[in-house]
């Protein structure tokens, strides 16, 4: 009795349990019952009944409800799917001058939005690539093709390799000195060296379009949020479930309204992009002292000037945080994006993994991280960069870097003109290395596979198989067997106990909307690999981690992993895993572990970091071992902030689930994979999109709530 | 009074959701602890009183006492919930954002406790900030912000970053900025809070220097007691948003109003306060010494002089006419006696 006094939430957690388990064993697996695999809702089965609903057949499985709840909202999908249709081809419909026809046209309202839309990203992406590989698309748009014809001389010449290279290279002297500038300098030339360049290019123009609008839309909306709470509580949820969404998801609505192409690629990525644009402009801006608006407002300050001279300036660094991350995030996009049809480099890794090409896959991944690696570095250098002071300086030094970039374009043509007399009858290597032309170590890494597959075939194959068959597959029985209410009860029952009645109601929503979509049995595949991934990933990232901190290099050192490895698009872990264990779900996981450590490495080490090295002094001074430390004062401290990385771990591993589905799993990731391929498959799409985004954010909440309530306990912040 | 250039009438400060209904019904009466129940905070209670030009108001109060809140009422950086300001005759609280914007552009100035300076812009464009602002051409907003460097002795240092200065140099860049417009009327709120105790006094006499050659209104916050005296012409005591004394700097010492007010003035070596005048008997005593002191000296700096002497001294005015008298154990009792246990 008295440890229940003791311990009230300890009694708490128990009594939920006990009543998990014992529905548990209360409910039965109904006879009728087993995990279909394949499309359970679209296959007429005989254990399947149907039922009609606003005019829609709705096929369900005659479960006892306690068991699972029927899929009620199966019809969402498809009035989704009718309105976007609808919404396209019959809503509002208008005249419009059409240019090639000369004559109005009557189109509905928002399919000629979208076309304009998709006309003008065209062009923005077409200028940029044509700036950076040359071609006549620019030109044809201001004229005609006949013109062109005519005039074959009128033709973008695209920037030889040689100016980009040392166009980069100042870039990177300028924002932070010889380090950054040697790093560009090789990046590129080894992109070029290696015959990447096109692919490159092109997926740097698409960069180049979508970072910059990401960012404007970013940066205005999160103004407006700033300036308005209607703004901000309107831009909340959605922002709350774009954090957690897999950006499959967003692929198959983009597609319906943009259809495919460049174009609607860097419409998805803007949509993804934009969110934590937002919320780094509304953190910046909520970030600078009041005294510091006080005196703009003092200096009679109109709110235009309040905002441009004051605000904006005094926030840049969160503000160019922000760039760097919209610029992660069109990285991480470019290669989803190629589902869709982007070319560049995601495309060729697309395209290499589907046949298997491990070497080719392991090039164009190696290009995408080390072009992230360096825009990440090039942004954060701009973060972080103060500004100088040059009135006093002469005009050479004020515009040296100009100069050296002026002289360096007139060297590089130059160069490549004459190049075009050397390699008269070849590929003028001093302008471009053509795609495939460069130099490939591709064989080379496919003999390493076969050699890896030949040797170690044996005893990876024994692993994977004990991996299989001893642990994921009980898991997952063990996940499936759960009867829905038994899952809902525990999810409100911890909601209730960790944040109360309010904190009971969300998670008991989010999960009850899964568990009345059509894709609870998936839903559960996910989770059990999901958790699976993060458990692994927590005791892998916590051991790492504080092991790490124990010194002052190996914490700096570990940071700088962690930095680079996230800087890497999540498409690129597939293609390790998929060389050493081949097609299964065994590589999926193993993919999930690796990304979802990196969270957990990083926040160990800085919640760890973040005791007060007073309290470390005081717990020094009282004589403690480095473990009574380590248990009684470090790890107590710095809870909150692990939890925190555990939260961050949970949306790392789902993303990667999700993605995972590429090699094949059998969870709403293959779902979202298959409404890519179907031609109605935008309302799916969507809703699994956001069946993932709840799981997410039903962690999310419980673990936010108990981490503010647990640091207004201790007194942190 | 027609040189009242600041004017308070009952300006209450309350917030909450319903502050202004709540103070409609209390009918002036604000109970604080019956307004917490109700979820609003009062932070300015009933504040009334005047500044003349040229005069320096200090307002004192310890932390949460609503002082800080009663100065921005009155720089209008947020809106009072009750009651009347004037500045220089015009309402306050009826101004459009245009006209305030105007008003804050010409005739106001204030200084921050964290100096909040622009980080993005060095010294010179920090103090030329609310002249270009204001519209005024940028060759001349520079020069009048290069008198400013000059006026606060930041020469040589004008192309500094804040980032670059320490905490002196930099409030000495937010009183340059605050003073670059040439208000009238000058606000400053903690300015010296944030310093280390030696540059705090040095700023303090630097400050008194600033006020002798250009006499402006002002309005002086802080938490320091010894500072207010120090500074003040007249001193107004918060607490709980309430003043609870407003008076100059020697009969708030000699006269606490209040058991809180008589806390600070305990402690208070009186001799660095108290002028000759204050003690001075108005009685004409022919039975006086050679040694004649002028009313206005401090009394620590003639005090030696006048305990040497056993007879009443001679106090004198500016026409060194004889005023009235002191005895040398009034100076003895005014600088031992009235402390804690003697009373």
């Amino acid at each position: 009795m008295e440890l229940l006094k003791k311990y009230p939430k300890l009694f708490q957690w128990l009594f939920l349990l006990f009543v998990f388990l014992a529905l548990c064993f209360a409910i039965d697996v109904p006879e009728t019952y087993k995990f279909i695999r394949g499309q359970a809702e679209f296959v007429k089965d005989p254990n399947q009944s149907t039922y009609t609903l606003f005019g829609k057949e709705v096929r369900y499985y005659a479960f006892d409800v306690l068991w699972r709840l029927p899929p009620l909202l199966g019809w969402l999908p498809i009035w989704i799917n009718d309105f976007l249709f609808f919404l396209l081809n019959e809503w509002m419909p208008m005249e419009f001058w059409n240019e090639d026809t000369q004559e109005y046209k009557t189109r509905p309202l928002v399919l000629q939005i979208t076309r304009n839309i998709t006309a003008s990203m065209t062009f923005l992406i077409e200028l940029i690539r044509e700036i950076l590989l040359g071609g006549v698309k620019t030109v044809v748009s201001f004229t005609s093709w006949d013109w062109i014809d005519k005039n074959p001389w009128a033709e973008l010449p695209g920037l030889p390799w040689t100016i980009v290279v040392a166009g980069g290279a100042i870039l990177g002297y300028k924002l932070s000195g010889k380090g950054l500038a040697i790093f560009a300098g090789l990046v590129l030339i080894y992109i070029s060296v290696f015959g990447q360049w096109k692919p490159s290019m092109q997926t740097l123009s698409f960069i180049l379009v979508a970072a910059p609008l990401s960012f404007i839309f970013g940066l205005t909306l999160g103004i407006m949020a700033y300036k308005s709470k209607r703004v901000e509580k309107a831009l909340y949820p959605i922002l709350l479930v774009m954090q957690t969404m897999p950006q499959y998801a967003v692929l198959t609505p983009a597609m319906v309204l943009f259809g495919i192409g460049d174009h609607s690629a860097v419409i998805i990525t803007m949509v993804v992009a934009i969110p934590p644009m937002i919320l780094l402009t509304l953190l910046g801006l909520r970030a600078v002292p009041s005294e510091v608006i006080e005196a703009g407002k003092m200096s009679g300050c109109n709110n235009f000037q309040l905002m441009t001279k004051v605000l904006i300036p005094t926030a840049r660094r969160d503000i160019l945080i922000g760039v760097n991350q919209v610029i992660m995030v069109c990285f991480s996009m470019a290669v989803i994006a190629a589902f869709i049809g982007a070319k560049g480099l995601g495309w060729n890794l697309l395209l290499a993994l589907n046949q298997l090409n491990i070497g080719l896959a392991l090039e164009a991944g190696l290009c995408i991280s080390l072009i992230a690696i360096l825009l990440d570095k090039m942004s954060l250098a701009w973060a972080n960069k103060q500004e100088d002071y040059f009135g006093n300086l002469t005009f050479f030094q004020r515009y040296k870097n100009s100069l050296f970039f002026a002289a360096s374009v007139l060297i590089g043509i130059i160069l490549a003109y004459a190049g075009s007399f050397f390699f008269k009858d070849s590929f003028n290597y001093l302008s471009e290395i053509p795609h495939n032309k460069g130099i490939s170590f591709a064989d080379f890494w496919n003999r390493g596979v076969d050699w890896i597959w030949d040797t170690f075939f044996q005893t990876l194959k024994i692993f994977n198989t004990w991996l299989i068959t001893e642990v994921l597959q009980p898991m997952r029985a063990l996940y499936l067997r759960m009867p829905a209410v038994a899952t809902l009860v525990l999810v409100v029952g911890a909601g209730y106990i960790i944040g109360g009645i309010r904190s009971a109601f969300t998670v008991g929503g989010l999960a009850l909307f899964i568990a009345l979509s059509p894709w609870w049995d998936r839903a559960l595949v996910t989770t059990y690999m999901a958790t699976f991934g993060v458990v692994a990933s927590c005791i892998i990232g916590s051991i790492v981690g504080t092991l790490c901190q124990q010194n002052k290099y190996t914490t700096n050192f570990m940071l700088g992993v962690c930095d680079i490895f996230q800087t890497f698009p999540s498409f690129v872990y597939l293609i390790p895993v998929m060389m050493l264990f081949g097609i299964t779900d065994t590589s999926v996981l193993i993919a999930v572990i690796v990304y979802a450590t990196i969270p957990a490495t990083r926040y160990t080490i800085e919640g760890l970091r973040s005791v007060p090295p007073a309290l470390h002094d005081a717990a020094t001074m009282s004589g403690v071992t480095k473990l009574q430390r380590l248990f009684k004062i470090e790890f107590p401290l710095a809870f909150p902030h692990m939890m925190l990385g555990l939260n961050q771990t949970i949306v790392f591993a789902l993303f990667m689930v999700i993605i995972g589905a590429f090699i094949g799993t059998e969870d709403l990731g293959q779902y979202i994979l298959k409404a890519l391929s179907d031609k109605k498959g935008a309302g799916k799409g969507l809703v699994l999109g956001i069946c993932v985004a709840f799981i997410g954010l039903i962690f999310d909440n419980l673990i936010r709530t108990w981490v503010e309530k647990r640091k207004k306990h201790l007194g942190i912040d | 009074m027609t040189d009242a250039v600041i004017k308070c009438e009952s300006v209450y400060k309350i917030f909450g959701a319903n502050a202004k209904k709540m103070l409609q019904e209390s009918n002036g009466n604000v109970d604080a602890k019956t307004f917490q129940k109700k979820g609003c905070i009062v932070g300015v209670n009933n504040a009334s009183f005047e500044v003349s030009k040229g005069e320096m108001l200090v307002v004192m109060g310890l932390s949460g006492s609503g002082k800080s809140t009663l100065l921005r009422c009155i720089s209008r950086l947020t809106d009072a919930t009750g009651g009347k300001i004037y500045i220089e005759g015009q309402d306050l609280l009826s101004l459009k954002n245009k006209e305030l914007i105007e008003l804050r552009r010409n005739k106001m100035g204030m200084v921050f406790q964290s100096f909040a300076l622009l980080p993005h812009k060095t010294v010179l464009e920090n103090i030329a900030f609310p002249l270009q602002i204001k519209g005024v051409k940028t060759e001349d907003s520079i020069n009048k912000a290069m008198d400013m460097v000059k006026l606060v002795g930041l020469e040589g240092r004008e192309n500094y970053f804040p980032r670059e200065l320490s905490g002196g140099q930099q409030q000495r860049v937010g009183i340059a900025r605050s003073l670059a417009v040439e208000p009238d009327i000058w606000f400053l709120d903690e300015p010296f809070s944030a310093l280390d105790p030696l540059i705090r006094k040095e700023m303090q006499d630097e400050f008194l220097r600033l006020q002798e050659k250009l006499k402006k209104t002002i309005m002086f916050i802080t938490h320091d007691f010894d500072e207010a005296l120090k500074l003040a012409d007249r001193i107004a005591i918060m607490k709980d948003g309430i003043i609870e004394q407003l008076d100059t700097p020697a009969k708030i010492v000699l006269n606490p109003a209040t058991e809180y007010v008589k806390k600070f003035t305990e402690e208070v070596p009186r001799e660095k306060v108290l002028i000759i005048e204050d003690v001075m008997e108005k009685s004409n005593n022919d039975n006086i010494s050679d040694l004649k002191v002028s009313k206005d000296e401090i009394i620590e700096n003639v005090a030696e002089k006048i305990l040497s002497q056993e007879k009443y001294v001679g106090v004198t005015d500016e026409n060194n006419k004889i005023v009235g008298t002191v005895h040398p154990s009034k100076i003895i009792h005014t600088v031992f006696g009235g402390r804690k246990n003697n009373e």
